[in-house]
């Protein structure tokens, strides 16, 4: 055990030795690796976010329906009771065209406009919460109401947060492609490195070989190089990611106040960046490996 | 402790290094292999710790077959056999004391145990004062003596040389040549791959010529 450990130990010194002995090549290589892994560490962080966005809208499909402009509030209040009494719906909620009116006005950016109109042109609405959210049962029902009196339009509310739902699978596909390409131009990065590591000391391989060293304590060192080359990277992605999410946070969260939604952008949380940081980490260790392996079956 | 039993190498394509070679090397022995340039010395030295394997015949040392040994277990045959190379095969990145620290980190030695015996190496090839030193610094005597500090530091059973004396001063050489002759008075079992078997007039001679031994 306490030879193990020191062998371990030494390892670890030699490949921290390495790395600083070329600081500008251990530089540019982390930078690569770290680029690299950004990428797909930035597309997590975007996602993760983008769950969240959508996490605290409400994700329950409702369906809007609005009233002609010309219907009067008695043909509302008809349309009202209707709803409530219709099979498959579970909850109706009145929307005046007055308090409609009024939430648009508090709007800033609204106000000079609608005041500017010679009437309300809004109309009465209802939110109609189904029973049964399917996509084929909400459908059903908003073409009955379509064929209703006085219904001037109908909407599927639940219509955009599929559609983002949509694009968030769409999206951690293309992560989970770009991170697999991307880890694997890492693991290429890393056994090139390492073979150039082998290459510049061929010599001490060679003598250690001579003098009784196996194979294990021969690959040791590079082992320890890879890792800690993933891991530099990794960190270098991390920070590069953390940077990001910290410039693109004021203009995002403007972006998104226009839709009426609350994002402030979050970097990786603990459980990403340890992902990060082990697979950076467990990549360089696969390309150091690969390389060693065909050095030492060669030699 | 070691026996070469109709031993032949040959390197492709078909060029004979050894020839048909038996002989014996009894513990504790000294022996020189003499022989012009291209006799095959290095080979044979080659074959001991299994550098290399033999084409015919078997090679044993301590009763086993090196040539037979499975790759996994070379480094420990070889952790038992102190080598000089004829190249030296120093590190020129590392310094003296780290140079013969070497073969104590591939064993697993305590450091503190490793240094004293690094120390106690240097000490007795007459190093001790240059243990900082990197191995461009020293002359070709002193390069030589760390060499020689290198593969005995494990404190091996047996000691091989492959020309240690070459390109060495008359009285360098003579003085490397003590130091062998200090490790086989303690017991060590040394082979010598030399021209110069002058210097070792203790030491049983075996004469080599186009990978034959000749008498």
């Amino acid at each position: 055990m306490k030879v193990w450990l020191i062998h371990h130990l030494e390892a670890a010194r030699l490949a921290l030795r390495r790395l600083a002995a070329a600081p500008l090549n251990s530089l540019l290589s982390l930078l690569a690796i770290g680029i690299a892994l950004a990428l797909p560490a930035g597309g997590q962080m975007l996602l993760a976010n983008a769950r969240h966005l959508a996490g605290t809208t409400s994700a329950v499909p409702q369906i809007s329906v609005f009233m002609a402009s010309s219907a009067d509030r008695r043909a509302a209040t008809e349309i009202g009771a209707r709803l409530a009494q219709f099979g498959g719906v579970k909850q109706v909620q009145f929307l005046s065209r007055e308090d409609t009116l009024a939430r648009m006005k508090a709007n800033p950016g609204l106000r000079d406009v609608i005041e500017a109109l010679p009437a309300n042109p809004f109309p009465d609405a209802f939110i109609v919460t189904a029973a049964d959210d399917s996509a084929v049962a909400m459908e059903k029902l908003a073409v009955e109401f379509r064929q209703w009196p006085k219904v001037e339009h109908v909407q599927l509310d639940s219509a955009w947060i599929r559609r983002l739902d949509a694009l968030l699978k769409l999206g951690r596909t293309a992560v989970l492609l770009l991170g697999t390409l991307l880890g694997a131009g890492l693991i290429a990065i890393s056994f090139s490195i390492i073979r150039m590591q082998v290459l510049t000391h061929r010599a001490e391989i060679e003598v250690s070989q001579l003098l009784g060293a196996t194979d294990g304590f021969i690959q040791r060192p590079f082992l320890y190089y890879g890792v800690l080359l993933g891991l530099g990277g990794g960190i270098v992605a991390w920070l590069l990611v953390g940077g990001a999410a910290l410039w693109l946070r004021t203009p995002l969260s403007e972006l998104v106040r226009l839709y009426d939604l609350t994002l402030v952008l979050q970097a990786l949380d603990a459980r990403d960046s340890a992902v990060l940081l082990g697979l950076a980490a467990g990549l360089g260790w696969v390309g150091a490996t690969i390389s060693l392996r065909q050095h030492l079956r060669q030699s | 402790m070691i026996r070469f039993d109709h031993v032949s190498k040959r390197y492709p394509p078909g060029v004979d290094a050894l020839s048909d070679l038996s002989f014996d090397v009894a513990e504790r022995e000294m022996v020189v292999v003499g022989g012009h340039s291209g006799a095959g010395k290095s080979t044979l030295l080659k074959l001991i710790a299994a550098v290399e394997k033999c084409t015919g015949g078997a090679v044993l040392v301590g009763g086993q077959n090196v040539g037979g040994l499975p790759r996994s277990a070379l480094p420990y045959l070889r952790r038992r056999i102190g080598m000089v190379f004829q190249d030296q095969k120093l590190l020129f990145d590392r310094n003296v004391f780290e140079n013969v620290m070497l073969p104590l980190s591939i064993a697993g030695f305590p450091p503190r145990e490793a240094a004293q015996r690094v120390r106690a190496a240097l000490d007795k090839v007459g190093l001790a004062s240059r243990e900082r030193a990197l191995p461009v610094m020293l002359s070709g005597g002193e390069q030589q003596r760390l060499a020689i500090a290198r593969a005995v530091v494990n404190r091996p059973s047996m000691l091989l040389a492959d020309e240690p004396t070459a390109h060495l001063d008359g009285e360098t050489a003579a003085d490397v040549a003590r130091i062998f002759q200090e490790f086989h008075d303690v017991g060590v079992t040394v082979v010598i791959a030399t021209y110069a078997g002058d210097l070792f007039p203790g030491a049983r001679r075996l004469q080599l010529d186009h990978g034959k031994l000749v008498p």
